[in-house]
């Protein structure tokens, strides 16, 4: 696994950042809600960029 | 009036071949006049070596196939001497819309970089692409060089004898024996050569049908490419909207995996799916339908002994990225100066593994590309479809999400990279000259660099010197010198030097790189031409 995919906690306030990503899919269908995770994940790989924390992150959630 | 695909072109005549008591031998046989076997023959019988081939049928491609012809195919075609009436009937386009559901997510130039003759595409009916074809082997012809289209010639029995090929050709007046030194089966997809030798072909089928509709059209919708994801007009499909010559437009419609083919292609049933999608106020008339399933597969190997297969008989892909044709171009255009070479007995037989190994690689490029193009627009589960629309979705605000939408990868040359026939790289250039890369073209004096190039090997010097002429082991090699003089635009420092301040680059005739260096080292590139006609140095 790639040493610089940060499996450490890592999100200030992780508990305000968890109550605001269900906050987001409150009210919303099943469809609904798995579009909006899909059009998350995409967001933030995109924004991490590099393809080896992505592939290592790929790696790593499949526990 | 009739169409020219109607239209027998080459129509069966009797040779003498028919009538020799023993069977006549010949230099080359090509099994198909497609767009690849006409290519070959063009290109061999320009260097003086006698190609004959023999077709079943008597006309071009029936009906409409193939309609983008991309840059570095043209490029081929101009060393062919048929480039021009291509590109002066094409369409050319460089704009493309994306829809998703009812609305347009984005467009997108295909900005073609400055500089090149050619434009990135074309778009041109594979009959207009052969018939011109045809015109220019009638051209060589009558200029006397040996190249023959023979009609209504089918090949029905092949055997590859270790010294020449054993061929029983069937036509309308009963079969006849050849011999030919060399074969090169370019029969297509179902290669009947290919299945007379037992050989495998494997590889993915996609579980889909598309129809594809060419319409005649006097509809005001501009030269672009139009594609749907998820159409009101075809919902849970796709759709394609292209423009082509003469008012016709092809359109390609997704319809799935559980349909009736025989009712779908009824004119009953797709002239209301075309007017769903064109509006109910168009015009139009039909010139052809038919509905197709893809592929994505290749032989395990295009060189069998004396039999080299090339085109779609060797590789198939889906057409989105329109890698058919055009990669069956860049099969010949690598075979057929390594042919000339070993038949020449100027290089060894093994040259030819050099264009299995190359054309491999090629092969597998375009079907990676394509099969990925494939499961973008044909999501194979429910979650590769909520990925895609997600991707659909984001692309209307974001543009990062842009690069991820694939309505197909279109056909760009392959470096070849990992080729034996590259020597090692000695100059600190430009990574798009790198050896094993296709020469990018660049304005030169009131032409262009890649006219200057191809059949021979060249020895290119920008800036440097080297002999005028160079011969290794009977082999001649031009030299084309240029120097930053010669670069009004630029072009061929930013293409060839890079950091450097002069180079020199071994050419081979298939406008590839071969070697480079920075100055000329006459150990370096005498090695590197042996190399590069697969002889160990
Ligand atoms: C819908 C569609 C769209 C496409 N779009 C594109 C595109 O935009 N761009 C692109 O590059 N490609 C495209 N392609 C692919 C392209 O049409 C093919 O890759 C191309 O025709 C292959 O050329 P070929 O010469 O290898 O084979 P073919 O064109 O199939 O020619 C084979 C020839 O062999 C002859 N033959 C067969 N058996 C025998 C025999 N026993 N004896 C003698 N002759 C025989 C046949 O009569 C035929 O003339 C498309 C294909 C389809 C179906």
């Amino acid at each position: 696994m790639s040493e610089r995919l940060n499996l450490k906690p890592n999100i200030a306030n992780a508990d305000d950042f968890y109550a605001e990503l269900l906050a987001a899919h409150e009210g919303l269908s099943k469809e609904d809600s798995d579009a909006l995770n899909a059009r998350l994940l995409l967001i933030l790989a995109n924004h991490i960029g590099d393809r080896d924390i992505l592939a290592a992150a790929l790696k790593a959630a499949k526990i | 009036m009739t169409k020219i695909f109607e239209t027998p072109l080459y129509p069966y005549t009797r040779q003498a071949d028919q009538n020799a008591a023993q069977p006549v031998r010949r230099k080359v046989v090509i099994i198909g006049a497609g767009p690849v076997g006409l290519a070959a023959a063009i290109d061999l019988a320009q260097q003086g070596i006698e190609a004959i081939i023999v077709d079943e049928n008597d006309k071009v491609s029936f009906g409409s196939r193939a309609i983008c012809f991309a840059k570095r195919p043209l490029e081929i075609l101009d060393r062919l001497g048929c480039g021009e009436p291509m590109v002066d009937k094409g369409v050319v386009w460089n704009l493309g819309k994306v829809f998703f559901d009812e609305r347009q997510v984005y467009e997108f130039n295909l900005l073609p970089e400055e500089g090149h003759r050619r434009p990135a595409f074309i778009n041109l009916q594979q009959y207009y692409f052969e018939e011109y074809l045809v015109n220019r082997a009638r051209e060589l012809q009558q200029q006397g060089a040996p190249i023959e289209i023979r009609g209504g010639n089918k090949l029905i029995k092949i055997d590859d004898k270790g010294d020449h090929v054993d061929l029983t050709i069937d036509t309308p007046e009963g079969p006849y024996q050849l011999e030919a030194d060399w074969v090169i089966a370019c029969d297509g997809a179902s290669s009947p050569t290919r299945q007379m030798m037992g050989l495998d072909f494997v590889g993915r089928i996609f579980e889909d049908n598309f129809l594809i509709a060419d319409v005649i059209m006097d509809a005001p919708f501009p030269t672009e490419r139009w594609f749907w994801f998820d159409p009101p007009f075809n919902k849970g499909q796709s759709a394609l909207l292209h423009k082509q010559p003469d008012g016709v437009w092809r359109i390609d419609l997704q319809l799935g995996w559980d349909i009736n083919k025989e009712e779908e292609k009824k004119p009953e049933n797709v002239i209301p799916r075309l007017k769903a999608m064109l509006g109910d106020d168009v015009n139009f008339e039909l010139e052809w339908v038919s509905i197709y399933t893809f592929q994505c597969r290749r032989m395990e190997n295009f060189r069998h002994g004396r039999v080299l297969f090339a085109g779609d008989s060797a590789h198939q892909v889906s057409p989105f990225g329109a890698r058919g044709a055009n990669s069956g171009l860049q099969d010949t255009d690598n075979l057929c100066w390594k042919l000339k070479l070993v038949m020449d007995g100027k290089a060894p037989e093994s040259l030819l593994d050099s264009y299995d190994d190359e054309r491999v690689y090629g092969a597998d490029e375009n079907i990676l590309n394509s099969s990925r193009s494939t499961d973008f627009i044909t999501p194979k589960s429910d979650m590769s479809r909520l990925l895609r629309d997600a991707v659909l979705d984001l692309s209307e605000h974001y543009e990062f999400a842009r690069p991820l939408v694939n309505s197909g990868r279109l056909s760009v040359p392959c470096t070849y990279d990992q080729s034996e026939l590259n020597s090692e790289d000695k100059l600190d250039g430009p990574t798009r000259s790198r050896p094993g890369s296709p020469c990018a073209d660049a304005p030169l004096g009131e032409g262009f660099l890649l006219d200057q190039l191809g059949d021979q090997f060249t020895l290119l010097t920008i800036n440097a010197d080297a002999p005028n002429e160079l011969d290794v082991d009977g082999i001649k090699i031009k030299r084309l010198a240029l120097s930053s003089a010669d670069d009004t635009s630029n072009a061929i420092k930013e293409r060839y030097l890079g950091n450097a301040q002069q180079a020199v680059y071994l050419i081979r005739p298939d406008q590839h790189v071969a070697a480079r260096h920075d100055t000329f080292d006459q150990t370096y590139f005498t090695n590197a031409l042996r190399r590069a006609i697969g002889k160990s140095v």
